[in-house]
């Protein structure tokens, strides 16, 4: 019966309110510490300004970015400036860090979006085919695949990836995102034949961690839940075996996927850092690297907030997706 | 856990009811009988004594600018250059030799994944058992502090401390333990947590033993086995970590040419058809840390013959 999985009332608006406080909370924080950071590692003049800039430059921006007051003045200064969404320049491009970060966010959210895609389509058979023929040479070789996925560095993987498919094959271009196309007025690599042929070989690197992940979650999941009261008296009741599979055992080992693959956005945006630079994909994750590499600091303080509240995010999102998912949990003993 | 079809391994229920004998011994006997673990060990050996003995059993200093030959740039395994050497593995673009700059990579791989993880283990080891025995705020203020930051992937945030700290092998090996204290402290916490329960800590307590006592001299020894194997696991993700940032360019400076260096230097040659600069240096890695798994996974099994996933 698919209309008991839903909670009866929605969600109870306490939790949600609670948890958005929690998060803000945890925002705040955050925040703190970027700025307890940049000012404990250095001077903060050094940091956000640029050290091309004259003398009279500095002396303006000194005064102002507030880098002459007092510690906890220059937080409030650095947090109002964060809430008017001003990050300061970037010395590279001398534009708002913000803005060159969320210009090269969708491409980074394309490959994540098309990196889970592949996880969890191939991921979920294979695991609940490893889980229910559990013993045989198919479940063995599908488990020591996602043992050598695991093992095998992802940057590595990427440099394998290229010599095999591009290189020695020609199948696939080495770098770049390829045509965008538009849909809905989304902008995606998405949506042209050519933006796919782009970003097969980086989203399959950024998948194969968490393929292996989603198998082995998956498995362990089939092998738990099939041994279940339910799962035998639906057997016993005669259902089909694909029924049993698709719809019982599927819902139930849902719950763990779901959260992984909501934590495992975050790791996919994080690990997108590696893909990215081997893939030159114009994304986030190679804006970060070629600023670190280029002192551009503002924009790594910019990347480092929007992260942050990136994750904080998910990690709501997957909080309230998990209890609609399984409304044994109860929503008011949550903890995070 | 719900019931599982296997049952404990007849080892394990055999160790059981027998007088107990040395723990080390135990697990050494347990390690051999799986295959797989002794291959694992095997090559574990062998990797770190090349890596350790590099300087000796290597055919060039590869990091001697007078013993390599420019001619000499770029040679594929097996040829033989300028001088009449024949190099095993090829050179890189500079004429080095690769199976000796294999070897000197290895070697600081290894020293820079076991001195962080070790450092990140004492850390969280003791954070862990203080929080696990003194409860109450302690605890919330450490615990909240490993959800925080165990909330956030480890790329990022030691991507974040090298590009304020710059590259470097301390700091490097410092973000490696910043990112691992964490994982370190929730498994001791939660090890000591369950082992306060048992009966030996509560004899000795009624022993009259001191608080410090009983926490490192009862407690800590029955704390390590799961922590041990975590141990091992992450000295391999350290490994890796320390590689994929150094490929980035944020990690070791050119002077300390890790594995992650090196193939990251023959990252350009890869697209001309020049691989052995890149691949022999991954292949390494990836033994390297395919050796560490193999142990760490078994001795997951000896250690804990109640985790049958």
């Amino acid at each position: 019966m698919g209309s008991a999985v839903l909670p009866s009332g929605g969600w109870p608006l306490v939790y949600v309110i609670r948890r958005l406080l929690q998060a803000l909370f945890l925002a705040l924080v955050m925040s703190f510490l970027v700025f307890a950071g940049i000012f404990a590692v250095g001077n903060p003049v050094d940091i956000l300004i640029d050290p091309d800039a004259t003398q009279a430059e500095r002396a303006r921006l000194i005064v102002q970015l507030g880098l002459d007051r007092p510690f906890h003045q220059q937080y409030f200064i650095f947090l109002g400036n964060l809430l008017q969404g001003d990050f300061g320049n970037s010395f590279v491009f001398n534009r708002p860090a913000l803005g060159l970060i969320l210009e090269r966010m969708p491409a980074t959210l394309e490959l994540a979006f098309a990196a889970i895609v592949i996880a969890v389509v191939l991921g979920i058979p294979l695991g609940i085919y490893a889980g229910l023929r559990h013993g045989t040479i198919g479940s063995q070789t599908i488990m020591a695949g996602s043992i050598l996925g695991f093992s095998v560095p992802n940057f590595w993987q990427a440099i394998m990836l290229i010599m095999v498919f591009s290189v020695m094959l020609g199948w696939f271009p080495v770098s770049g995102r390829g045509e965008v196309g538009e849909f809905l007025g989304i902008r995606s690599s998405l949506f042209t034949l050519n933006g796919l042929h782009h970003i097969a070989l980086p989203a399959i690197n950024l998948a194969i961690g968490h393929l292996a992940l989603v198998i082995r979650l998956a498995r362990s999941g089939t092998r738990e839940i099939q041994t279940q009261d339910f799962i035998r008296f639906a057997r016993a009741k005669g259902l089909s075996e694909p029924r049993i599979v698709l719809v019982h055992l599927l819902r139930n080992i849902l719950i763990p996927i779901v959260t992984l693959v909501g934590m495992s956005f975050g790791g996919l945006i994080a690990f997108a850092v590696v893909t990215e630079t081997i893939f030159a994909w114009p994304g986030m994750g190679k804006l970060i690297i070629d600023s670190i590499r280029m002192l551009d600091r503002p924009v790594v303080v910019a990347y480092l907030i929007v992260i942050v509240v990136i994750f904080i995010i998910l990690n709501l999102v997957v909080d309230l997706l998990y209890s609609l998912i399984d409304p044994r949990i109860r929503l008011d003993g949550a903890q995070r | 856990m719900s019931a599982v079809e296997a049952p404990p391994p007849a080892a394990a229920t055999a160790a059981r009811a027998q007088p107990p004998e040395r723990p080390a011994k135990r697990v050494l006997r347990d390690l051999a009988r799986s295959p797989l673990a002794m291959i694992g060990l095997a090559m574990l050996v062998v990797i770190v004594a090349a890596a350790l003995l590099a300087p000796w059993i290597t055919p060039q200093n590869p990091y001697d600018l007078r013993s390599l030959n420019i001619m000499d740039s770029r040679l594929a395994p097996g040829e033989v250059g300028f001088s009449g050497v024949s190099y095993v593995l090829g050179t890189d673009g500079q004429g080095r030799d690769m199976f000796s700059a294999i070897l000197y990579g290895l070697r600081i791989s290894v020293m820079v994944g076991v001195v962080a993880c070790t450092t990140a283990l004492l850390l969280g080891l003791s954070l862990g058992l203080v929080a696990a025995w003194f409860g109450g705020r302690t605890d919330t203020i450490i615990m909240r502090l490993v959800d925080l930051h165990l909330s956030f992937p480890p790329i990022l945030v030691a991507l974040v401390l090298l590009a304020i700290l710059g590259r470097g092998l301390e700091n490097i090996i410092f973000a490696l333990v910043i990112v691992q204290w964490a994982t370190f402290a929730r498994m001791a916490r939660a090890t000591a947590l369950s082992e306060r329960q048992r009966e030996y800590v509560e004899a000795a307590q009624s022993l009259g033993l001191s608080r410090v006592r009983i926490l490192f001299g009862h407690l800590l020894p029955n704390c390590l086995p799961p922590l041990m194997v975590l141990y091992t696991v992450e000295i391999a993700s350290a490994i890796a970590l320390e590689a994929t940032l150094s490929f980035l360019g944020v990690g070791l400076p050119a002077t300390q040419p890790s594995l992650g260096l090196l193939i990251a230097n023959g990252f350009q040659f890869v697209l001309s058809g020049q691989y052995w600069i890149s691949v022999f240096p991954g292949i390494a890695l990836l033994l390297l840390i395919v050796a560490i798994n193999l142990v760490g996974d078994r001795l997951r099994d000896v250690l804990n013959p109640r985790n049958i996933t």
